[in-house]
This record gives structure tokens, C-alpha cells and sequence, in this order.
């Protein structure tokens, strides 16, 4: 048991919901929270394995210039720690083995798939199986979204929630499988997190806008087989308090945004694990 | 050695951009094609081993899931025409760059390669040659910036597939400078003016050559190793210095005004008569409690936000590039003013964004004149410019407008604004002053400098001809500026800079000239700036545009710690010289002096300008034209007006919620598609503060009255601030006006009137900016908004965009204009008037009329006063402002974004002068709202209310039909407000 969960929020070349993610992880209870950029890493100053808590948040890594977070996932991959022969990554991965969090939002997720950390079936890490491309529309879309969230999923993030709604604001969100075995792997092994559904939280839909891109299966969000890892395209970060949600002045709702639980969820974990 | 990477999408995966392409082939060019595929290609040049190539091409260049590659070879199959578009030469290529960079972190080298990117599109389909050539160069490249290539099947080898080609910038490297005599004659000195794209008048010229060969002026430049010729340095610096895009000649010169009966005043400049005047008053009324901190002085404007925070606010245009390139004009647009609030003070963090775009009609048929691009091409552009420039730069754009009128066909209005939010105090010293010592050292930090941009300042200080520069266009990259806002931030924080200020129109030579100022003098050496690729000519490296650069002052004991922060940071920052107090801005090229110039001549030698204005008011036909006997239809056709449908499909490709503090989103309502009247964000989590955002704009009344454009512009902006519970307590304003050539010449042979029509938008400025206390902080002009080419002549109705930016206490107590709960009364404020000159309705019968809205302050200031004092003892259930289309618009607004019918009576609506039912629902009378209150706080907000005019009209009902009551008691519209909805949303759902 550790009172004090220690988060870091990393930041850098093109991430920008940094400072609301950084918020969200304090009002759940974080005692730590920094934002590190990621030359703070790279230069030795700070180390991952300091914190409990990796939040990847949203943005444009390298503009997604080469596609969504494919720079940024480079990156990762083969930056060294400076003066040191050591490599970010190793950072990463030993992370993750230390059985710690990572959740991944947006740019954040693209990131995530595209280094392959999820849905990385039986611990493989390091090899992509899906990824998040263009929406169907052809446009970035901003728009909130009714989220069904799978009760059986091993997700730590989201115990004990039934449905999200929150805001979605992306071009490249169309989850798309390497093969159909992966995809039913995901449905089997209830990686598959939350899904765009309609507003009673129970039928998802494929139908544009309420499935904003045309996301296979309508998944929003997957997790790894522990559930500790979890990336989705919908921004938790961005409804921390009622008047937030787009429709606060005509509908009557609880002072939290529901996108905090995701936070809550993941430092309580943090505090019972540690 | 050259070689190729080509990237293509696997079969059975779906290609968006290819699928998007070819609708916009159909829908711009009326061309039928099959199916488009696009392919995205690097040509990499450099060393780079063949299993290093296969590293690269299936790692960060392609994405195994969904996609192929092939290297040296084309990968494209099945098509009948192929098309590759890339960059010419010295054109900023992001991905290009983001290519070499992924690359040299994976094969661990440094500057081993370039990479170059281009797109191609297969196109499947019935097409000849010329079908092919038309699609490339009218939808896939803008030839000013890009070239293509076309292949047919026949022509086709995939073996050998597209070769390489590679548009690096090859000049040769020539630091030379050139002497410029000025001693000839007029002739030859428009000559030079015009050659050089100077924008200069003969008269500034012949001062330049006077002042030196002033016996002191000669004497300094002597020792300095230079003659009484002016230098290229010199001449480019100060045509920069002296532009109307830099020095706002016609809005400082000395007008001579004659009104309708001849009478003649003196306008000893407008914009310190008017503008600056009008703040200063308010100022002074304020007294003690006077939150401005900053004003006319700096990039952009401060006030305070509280005790601990200040604001930052500006909005800028850049119309001449956009009409160019409208993709890389409105990008660099936005990148650029976001440098406006975060060179301002100490530097402030972006918190939001605000653009307007003005365009003529996207379905725009009639043949276009010359390098005019189709409006549809312009607001595609446009609008996606801007996206990519917000959204990469993770600033939410919370609220803007579409403004359609046939005018903007030669010129497009773009206008961004950025606003900011910096401490108070940093390290115990306030953040908005700034100071510069001598012996600063001046860094320069960000992107590098190249060739684009030259000639930014003056060539927007002219009309678009024939001879308009390609290299006035840039593209922004705003992940250079991210990562350079980024560091800048913690530099700030960490005090590691004196003074900060961006790198806009006119480059280095403005950035370092307008600081000089603070301390008095500056040197500076060229040689020293970070090129993107060598043969800059030294005026060339001064005067560049190129985006994404700060310019600081840095003491001389921060120096190493603020440079090595910046290469922690991977931002570039370079040591270009120190700041003196020697009195002259001194430029060397390495150990050359290449211009010496006074400081004072610099920035106060240009000549004032004398003008002449005359107004003489226009007559307009006065409508005829019966009453519509189908209300409802009639309703329909205004709400499908260009300038009053949906943008929804424009908002949501914009991210309005970006740093977690939206409150009152652009579209809100019960399915959340109603059209907000402003923005209210929430700058800082953990307090309720918060801002509110709004705009106005009415160019059609410019037809009849700038004064009283100017003066609904104004109301337009406040009253939507009022409208989502913003107060006049603490309101602030951003002037942008944009003109046609005021300034009578053979071009322009109603310049007088022209100028009549900016002195009087200006005087309605002061009268309504003091009569609500609402100050103008910063602003712009744009001047030359005119087109001409050959006999054509285009100009732009004279445009006025006022921003705003006011201060709301609780957040929570904000309000959307959305109809919450059956049963609700429907309130209408403030008096209708038989005002449609100018109107949508008289726009929508091809008329303008006379009788434009006028706007009575007083009454209007007691109503804003009265509405925020209700709406913050949440009296208030719902409140939309009145504006184009009026009335009308307003109710079925209000009905159909809440999803509830209305039943009212236009006979109860509080009214002067009007008999017809159609004038009631559509006259443009300005401060106006459509209000609804639960009967419960009926009594209360009525009583609040007291003393302005308003009037219950009916409620809201369930069921969902808006049904009218006319004047003489008998249903006169009854519609479902599904299908009000749908008139209203289906124009501009592209």
C-alpha cells in the first residue's frame, strides 16, 4: 500500500493536452504529478521508473507528419539516454514489467499501438497488430461520443463504469486490425475496452457521427491482457467537471466530470497495488 | 545518391484522402472520375545503405498494418493517369523534414540526408490529357508552390516508376550588396520601387536620399565603410519599416473631412483621434480600477485578468497570402498571430483561438478573372490552413464566423486572433512592461530563415496585381513552433530572457528594429543567422518572413544557461548580436557594415501622408416588394442564407475543447447543434474565472453607412458577450479593419469617399467603444484589399471585425441560447425598428435599401447592464442575440437548437414604425435578444429588467412546430422547427 502515487505526464514535440491530463491525475488523488518533457528523460534528469502512473496525452507528435505518432513512436524506440548506453525504451518496457500504468489518449494511443504496447497479446510489447488510421469522413472530427464500457474487460481504468460520454477530437481514430483472428482475439480476451455506442450505453454503432470514424467493431479504446496498459481515442482529461459536458446548462449532472473515474480508478489502483 | 520510397495503403484498406479527392474532383471541376489512390512519396538524398532504406521505408515511413512500400520503384497499379505533386523549390516541406529527422534518429547520423516529399494520385476514369491536366492544376497543386507531374498508363513503367526529383534550392552563394542611387528621376525611382517590390511613394524615396547625404548622416556612414548611396540592406529595411503594413500611414496621416453639406474638419489621425483617444477616456473614467495594463504599445494587448493573471489578445489578417495560397496563407495566418500574444510582456500562454472568414459565395458560377482561385478552392484552403495551424498547435478555436459576400472574390478576408494568459508578476517584476538594457545580447530562436516570405510587409501594402510575389507566400510549420513555444515557457519562467517579440511581417529588421527602440540601438550580424540553405543575399536574411522564429533579449549572464536550455529542447537558438544605446541600427554581414541607419530616422522619418475624404451618403433604391404569403417558406429561405446557415461542418474540424476548459462550446442545445453566440473558457482549472469571447461583423451595411456598420459591429460583439452572461464590467476590444484603397489616385478614383467611409467607421468606434467602456487593447488595418488585373477591379466592402474579450466571474453561471424546458416564456429585449437596409431579407430580394440599423447606446448599455445582473441571478433559462435575419432567425434558433416548439405573437414584440409581419421577423434592429425565463422567475427577471424595453411574446411548447402569431393576431408561420433545422443546416454541409 502507498499513500503517494507519483504520475508523470510526459510531454514534448507536439503533445498538447499535457496540463488537463496533469489536473485530472491530481484531483484523483495523484500526490505527485509532473510533467516532464521528454528531453527532461532523454538528458538523465528525470527516469520513468520514478512513477507509478505514464500518462501519454494528446496532441500531434512530430505534427503526425509521417502518420499519427509514427515519428513519436521512432522516437521512443531508438533515442538514447544521453551520456548513458541506455535506451529509452528499455525505460519503457521495464515500466510496464514493473506492473505499473500506462494509459495512452488520443495522440497518446496512436503512440501506443504504434510501438506495438497494445493490445501486445501474451507480453509482446514490441509488435504492432493494430492501428489507428484516418476517419472514414476524411476530416478531424470534434464531437463527444456515447462510450459502452465492457464490464468484463480487465481494464483497471474503468472498474465499475457502465458508459462514458466524452469528447472525441482526432483525424486518425479508425481503429483497423491487422487480420480478423486479431480482432476476435481482442473480443475474446475482452481487450476491447469501450465502444462507440448509442446514448443508453448498451447497442454499440457503426453509423457516422455517433461512431465518429468508422472504427471496426466501433472500439474507442483497448487495453493489454493485464489491463494496466489502456489507450482510447475519446478524451477522458477533457470532462473533469460538469461544465465541461456540451449540454451542462440544460440537463442536471453530478459536480465530476465522468471522466475523472478513469483517473480515480487508475490512482486507487495505484495505492492497493504499491 | 537519389533514391525513392514509395507508400501506398494495402488492398481492402480503405483510402480516405484518395475517396475525399475524388468527391472534390467531381464537386470543383465537374469531372467524373472512377477512384482515386493516393500514394505518398519520399525521395531521400543522401548516403543510406539499401538495408537502411528497408529500415527507414518500413519503419517510421510506413505502417505495416494498413500499408506497403516499394523503394526505387512505382508501386502504383490499375490507374489511368497518374499525377505527382511536390514542392518546388525552397517551399517549406514539414513532413519532408519530420522525414529527415525520424531518419537520422534511426540510423543514428546527423545531416546525412534530405528528404523530399511528394503525393501521388492514380486516377481511374473515362479521361483525356487535358481532364488530367485540369485536375492537377486546378484542385491537386497551386502552381505558385508546387509542381506536377502527369503520367498516363501508356506512358508507364513501374520498374522505373516516377523519377526522382529533387527541388533543392541551388543559388549561388553571392553575400554582395548593392548601392542604390537614389539621385535620378521620378521616373526611375517609381522604377526602383516597383522593381523591388518596395511599396515605397517617390517622396519617401527623395527623403531617404536627403537625410543621407546630411553632412553628420554622411560622416557616420563613411566611417562605417559606406557612401551616401543607399545600401539594398538599407532600402529593403526601410521599405519594411516605412510599409503601410508596418506604419499605418493612412491611419496616422492628416485628413481633410467634408461632410454631405461641405462642412470641412481636420483628422489629426485616426487612429490616435479615435482609437487610442477612445481607450485613453475610458481609462481615465475607470480611475483606479483601470484593469488595462498594456495597450497600442506591444504585439498585442494585456489587461488583467485577476490578481495573479493577465490577458493577452490580438487578432490579425492575412488576406494577400491566403488569396494565394489559401492553404499556406490562412496556416501561416494562424501560426503567426499565436507569435502576436506569446511576444507580448514577458510572453504569455495561448489559451484560445478566433477566426473570420470572409469569402465569396463557395457555389460561386461565373468566370473567374485572372489568378483568382474559385472561392470553393479559397474557403477549402482556408478553413484547413487554419485547422492544421490551431489544432497541431493544441490552442482551442472557440469561436468565429463565415462572413459570404461576392466582394471577397479578388481578396479573402482571413482574420485570426489569438489570446493568451500570463502571471502577473514572474520572479517578483510585472510580465506585461518591457525593458531592454545596452549590451543585451539578441538571440534569435525557432525555425531557420530562408527565402520565404520576402517582401510580406510591402507586397500586402498594395493591391493584388499581376506582379504580386511568389515569395510573399510561406507555410507555417507549427510543430517548430510547439516545441519552440514550448521551451520559450520554461525559459520564461525560469527569467532565462530580458524581453521577447516575434518575427512577423518584415522579419529581423522589424523584430530587432522595434526593440532597438527600448534601449536605443542595436548591431546585429547576418552571417550569423541560421539559413535553411546558403545564397541569401544579406537583405534577404533581414527582411525574410520565414515562420516560426521569436527574437529575444538575453543578459549577458543568461546567455549560456538560455542556450543550453534551447538545445536540451532541440529548439535552435543563435547569438545574431547585442543591444546598444548608440543610437543607430547597425547591420554588418560578417565584418562588413551593410546598412547604418538612425533609429530615429528609421521609425519617425516617414513622411505623413495628407488625404482627403468627402462623404457624400449613398442612395439606394427603396425595396418594393409584397409581403411573401409564405411566411414559412420565406423563413426557410433566409435560414438557408449563406450568412446565417450552419458552419457545424467547419466548427467541428476545429478542436474547441484543446486545454480542458471549455464551458460554452460553439455549438451547444439538446443534440448539440445550435449556434452559440459566444465562447466561455475556463483558462485556469482550478478557479471558476472565466472568459468570454465574441465577435462582430457586418460589412453589408457598408453599403449604406460605415459609421453605422462600425457601430452594429461593436453592438454585435458586446451583445453576444452579453448573451452567454459576459458583463460590460470588464470587456475589452481588438479593432481589425480591413479596407479597399482609401486613397484617391488614378487606381482609385473614389478614394474620397473610400476614406469618408474609414474616418466615419472610426468616429462610431470612439462614440460606441466609450459608450459601453469597452477598449480597444491592440488592432490592425489592412488596407489594399482590392484586385485588379487588367480592367478587372475587385474590391471588398469595407470590413470591420471587432473582437472581444471579456471576463465573466462564474463560469457556472454562464448561459446558451438554446430553449430549455416547455412551458418556459419567450421574452424578446430591446426595440424593433423598421431597420432593413443592409438586411439579409433585402439581400435575399437583390437590395440593399437605406434604412440601416442604428445603434442607441444608452438605451442599449442599460439593457447589456440589466441582462448580465439577471443572467448572474440565473433568471435567465436561455438568450440569443438578434442579428442577421433578425427576429425570425433568433426564435426558430433558439426552438430548434432546444428541440422544443414556440407559439408567440409578433403583435406583443415591442416595436416603432413597422406594419409588416416580414419586417418584424427580419429588420436587423441591433441590440436585440430572444430570451426565455421558467415562469417561476418570471416575476424577478421582469423586475430586473425594469426600465428597458421588452415584452413576453408566447412560450415554449412541446411538440416541436414554431408557430407565429402576426401583428394583426392570424397564424402567420407554422413550421416544424425539424425542417427549420434542416434549411438551416444543408447549405454548407461540405
Amino acid at each position: 500500500m502507498t499513500k503517494k502515487v507519483k504520475t508523470i505526464v510526459l510531454t514534448g514535440n507536439g503533445t498538447n493536452c499535457e496540463m488537463e491530463m496533469a489536473h485530472a491525475c491530481r484531483l484523483a488523488g495523484s500526490a505527485v504529478v509532473d510533467i516532464v518533457h521528454i528531453s527532461e528523460l532523454l538528458y538523465g534528469e528525470k527516469r520513468l521508473g520514478d512513477y507509478h502512473f505514464l500518462n501519454l496525452p494528446g496532441g500531434f507528435l512530430d505534427g503526425d507528419d509521417l502518420g499519427s505518432a509514427k515519428a513519436g513512436a521512432n522516437r521512443i524506440v531508438h533515442a538514447n539516454i544521453r551520456k548513458k548506453k541506455e535506451k529509452l525504451y528499455k525505460q519503457l518496457i521495464n515500466f510496464i514489467k514493473d506492473g505499473k500504468l500506462i494509459l495512452g489518449v488520443c495522440n497518446g494511443f496512436q503512440l501506443m499501438v504504434k510501438l506495438g504496447l497494445l493490445p501486445a497479446f501474451e507480453g509482446d510489447y514490441a509488435t504492432p497488430t493494430v492501428t489507428l488510421t484516418f476517419n472514414e469522413s476524411g476530416r478531424f472530427e470534434a464531437r463527444w461520443v456515447y462510450l459502452k464500457v465492457n464490464g468484463d474487460s480487465p481494464c483497471v481504468f474503468t472498474k465499475g463504469l457502465e458508459g462514458l460520454y466524452l469528447p472525441v477530437r482526432h483525424g486518425e481514430g479508425k481503429i483497423v486490425t491487422k487480420s480478423p483472428a486479431i480482432l476476435k482475439r481482442l473480443h475474446t480476451n475482452n481487450q476491447i475496452v469501450v465502444q462507440y455506442s448509442d446514448e443508453t450505453y448498451e447497442r454499440t454503432v457503426m453509423d457516422y457521427p455517433d461512431n465518429p470514424n468508422g472504427s471496426v467493431a466501433a472500439v474507442a479504446g483497448i487495453c493489454d491482457e493485464t489491463g494496466r496498459i489502456f489507450g482510447l481515442m475519446p478524451h477522458p482529461e477533457a470532462y473533469l467537471h460538469y461544465t465541461n459536458h456540451p449540454r451542462w446548462t440544460r440537463e442536471d449532472l453530478p459536480e465530476d466530470g465522468a471522466g475523472l473515474s478513469v483517473f480515480r480508478n487508475a490512482v486507487d489502483f495505484i495505492k492497493k497495488a504499491f | 545518391m537519389v533514391h525513392r520510397i514509395e507508400v501506398g495503403f494495402r488492398q481492402g484498406i480503405r483510402d480516405v484522402l484518395g475517396e475525399k479527392t475524388g468527391r472534390k474532383i467531381t464537386e470543383h471541376l465537374g469531372i467524373d472520375v472512377t477512384a482515386v489512390k493516393t500514394i505518398e512519396v519520399y525521395t531521400i538524398d543522401g548516403d543510406i545503405a539499401e538495408g537502411e532504406l528497408a529500415a527507414v521505408a518500413s519503419g517510421p515511413l510506413s505502417d505495416p498494418i494498413i500499408q506497403e512500400y516499394a523503394i526505387d520503384r512505382g508501386i502504383a497499379t490499375g490507374f489511368d493517369w497518374l499525377i505527382e505533386v511536390g514542392f518546388r523549390p525552397g517551399v517549406t516541406d514539414n513532413v519532408g523534414k519530420t522525414a529527415r529527422e525520424a531518419i537520422e534518429l534511426l540510423l543514428g547520423t546527423q545531416g546525412s540526408v534530405d528528404v523530399y516529399t511528394s503525393r501521388q494520385y492514380a486516377l481511374k476514369g473515362d479521361l483525356g490529357r487535358s481532364d488530367a491536366e485540369r485536375i492537377a492544376s486546378g484542385l491537386l497543386a497551386n502552381e505558385l508552390i508546387q509542381h506536377y507531374e502527369i503520367i498516363s498508363k501508356k506512358e508507364w513503367i513501374s520498374a522505373q516508376g516516377v523519377p526522382p526529383y529533387i527541388p533543392r534550392v541551388i543559388i549561388k552563394d553571392d553575400p554582395t550588396i548593392e548601392e542604390i542611387d537614389l539621385a535620378v528621376s521620378n521616373e526611375e525611382l517609381q522604377k526602383i520601387s516597383n522593381t523591388r517590390v518596395l511599396a515605397l511613394a517617390v517622396d519617401e524615396m527623395k527623403i531617404i536620399r536627403d537625410h543621407l547625404l546630411g553632412e553628420t548622416v554622411l560622416h557616420g556612414r563613411r566611417k562605417a565603410g559606406l557612401s551616401e548611396k543607399v545600401t539594398d540592406v538599407e532600402m529593403e529595411c526601410l521599405a519594411q519599416t516605412w510599409s503601410e503594413h508596418c506604419k499605418h500611414k493612412i491611419f496616422n496621416s492628416l485628413i481633410t473631412y467634408e461632410d454631405e453639406n461641405g462642412a470641412l474638419t481636420t483628422i489629426d489621425s485616426l487612429f490616435s483621434s479615435c482609437i487610442k483617444k477612445a481607450t485613453q477616456k475610458i481609462r481615465e473614467a475607470l480611475g483606479e480600477d483601470d484593469w488595462c495594463l498594456s495597450v497600442f504599445v506591444d504585439n498585442a494587448g494585456i489587461i488583467r485578468f485577476n490578481d495573479e493573471y493577465n490577458l493577452v489578445f490580438k487578432v490579425e489578417t492575412h488576406n494577400s497570402p491566403s488569396a494565394l495560397d489559401p492553404y499556406g496563407g490562412a496556416l501561416t495566418g494562424i501560426v503567426g498571430v499565436n507569435r502576436d500574444p506569446f511576444g507580448t510582456g514577458k510572453g504569455s500562454k495561448l489559451i484560445f483561438n478566433t477566426d473570420v472568414f470572409c469569402f465569396a459565395s463557395p457555389f460561386h458560377n461565373k468566370p473567374l478573372p485572372p489568378r483568382v482561385l474559385h472561392p470553393r478552392r479559397i474557403y477549402d484552403g482556408v478553413r484547413e490552413g487554419v485547422e492544421h495551424g490551431g489544432n497541431k498547435s493544441g490552442i482551442p478555436t472557440v469561436n468565429g464566423c463565415l462572413v459570404f459576400d461576392e466582394r471577397y472574390l479578388g481578396k479573402p478576408l482571413v482574420y485570426c486572433g489569438t489570446g493568451g494568459i500570463m502571471p502577473a508578476r514572474i520572479h517578483g517584476e510585472a510580465t506585461h512592461n518591457k525593458t531592454i538594457l545596452p549590451g543585451d545580447i539578441i538571440i534569435m530562436t525557432g525555425g531557420r530563415i530562408g527565402k520565404d516570405g520576402i517582401h510580406g510587409a510591402t507586397f500586402s501594402s498594395e493591391e493584388l496585381n499581376e506582379d504580386s510575389p511568389v515569395t510573399a507566400v510561406q507555410i507555417g510549420d507549427p510543430i517548430t513552433q510547439k516545441k519552440m513555444t514550448d521551451f520559450l515557457l520554461i525559459a520564461r519562467d525560469r527569467n532565462l530572457y530580458r524581453a521577447i517579440t516575434d518575427n512577423g511581417a518584415g522579419g529581423l529588421s522589424s523584430s530587432v528594429g522595434e526593440m532597438a527602440t527600448l534601449c536605443g540601438g542595436c548591431e546585429i550580424d547576418l552571417k550569423k543567422a541560421p539559413l535553411k540553405y546558403a545564397g541569401l543575399k544579406p537583405w534577404e536574411i533581414l527582411i525574410s518572413e520565414a515562420q516560426e522564429r521569436m527574437t529575444l533579449a538575453v543578459t549577458p549572464e543568461k546567455c549560456k544557461a538560455f542556450l543550453a536550455l534551447a538545445a536540451k529542447m532541440n529548439v535552435e537558438a543563435t547569438r545574431l548580436g547585442t543591444f546598444t544605446d548608440s543610437g543607430m541600427f547597425h547591420v554588418r554581414y560578417g565584418e562588413k557594415t551593410v546598412a547604418y541607419l538612425d533609429m530615429e530616422f528609421l521609425h519617425d522619418g516617414v513622411p505623413r501622408m495628407q488625404l482627403n475624404a468627402r462623404w457624400t451618403p449613398p442612395r439606394h433604391e427603396e425595396p418594393a416588394f409584397p409581403e411573401p404569403k409564405d411566411m414559412g417558406s420565406a423563413l426557410k429561405e433566409l435560414l438557408s442564407r449563406l450568412n446565417i446557415c450552419s458552419k457545424e461542418s467547419v466548427v467541428r474540424q476545429y478542436d474547441h475543447e484543446v486545454q480542458g476548459g471549455s464551458v460554452v462550446k460553439p455549438m451547444v442545445g439538446v443534440v448539440n447543434d445550435g449556434p452559440s453566440d459566444a465562447a466561455v473558457i475556463r483558462p485556469l482549472l482550478d478557479s471558476f474565472e472565466g472568459v468570454v469571447v465574441a465577435n462582430g461583423i457586418c460589412p453589408r451595411y457598408s453599403d449604406i453607412d460605415t459609421y453605422h456598420m462600425a457601430a452594429c459591429a461593436i453592438d454585435e460583439a458586446v451583445r453576444n458577450t452579453i448573451a452567454v452572461g459576459g458583463s460590460l464590467e470588464r470587456m475589452a476590444g481588438i479593432d481589425n479593419f480591413c479596407w479597399c484603397d482609401p486613397v484617391e489616385s488614378e487606381k482609385t478614383p473614389d478614394g474620397r469617399y473610400k476614406l469618408a467611409q474609414l474616418v466615419r467607421a472610426n468616429r462610431a468606434l470612439y462614440d460606441y467603444t466609450t459608450a459601453y467602456g469597452v477598449p480597444c487593447i491592440s488592432g490592425k488595418d489592412s488596407m489594399k484589399n482590392d484586385y485588379i488585373i487588367g480592367k478587372t477591379k475587385i474590391s471588398i466592402p469595407p470590413t470591420l471585425l471587432f473582437s472581444t474579450m471579456g471576463k465573466i466571474k462564474d463560469v457556472r453561471k454562464a448561459v446558451t441560447m438554446d430553449a430549455k424546458q416547455t412551458g418556459d416564456l419567450v421574452y424578446v429585449l430591446g426595440e424593433t425598428r423598421e431597420e432593413l437596409g443592409g438586411s439579409e431579407w433585402f439581400a435575399l430580394h437583390g437590395l440593399v435599401g437605406n434604412a440601416v440599423p442604428k445603434v442607441n447606446a444608452q438605451k442599449a448599455k442599460k439593457l447589456y447592464q440589466s441582462l448580465s445582473r439577471a443572467i448572474d441571478r440565473r433568471l435567465v433559462a436561455s438568450c440569443h442575440d438578434c442579428s442577421d435575419g433578425g427576429l425570425g432567425i433568433a426564435l426558430a434558433e433558439t426552438a430548434f437548437a432546444g428541440g422544443l416548439g414556440m407559439d408567440v405573437s409578433l403583435s406583443l414584440v415591442p416595436r416603432k414604425g413597422i406594419r409588416r409581419d416580414d419586417y418584424l421577423l427580419f429588420s436587423e434592429s441591433q441590440s436585440r435578444f430572444v430570451v426565455t425565463v421558467s415562469p417561476e422567475a418570471q416575476e424577478a427577471f421582469e423586475g430586473s429588467m425594469a426600465g428597458s424595453t421588452f415584452a413576453c411574446i408566447g412560450k415554449v411548447i412541446s411538440g416541436g412546430t414554431l408557430r407565429v402569431a402576426g401583428i394583426h393576431g392570424e397564424t402567420i408561420l407554422e413550421e416544424a422547427i425539424s425542417s427549420l433545422k434542416e434549411a438551416w443546416q444543408k447549405p454548407l454541409d461540405f
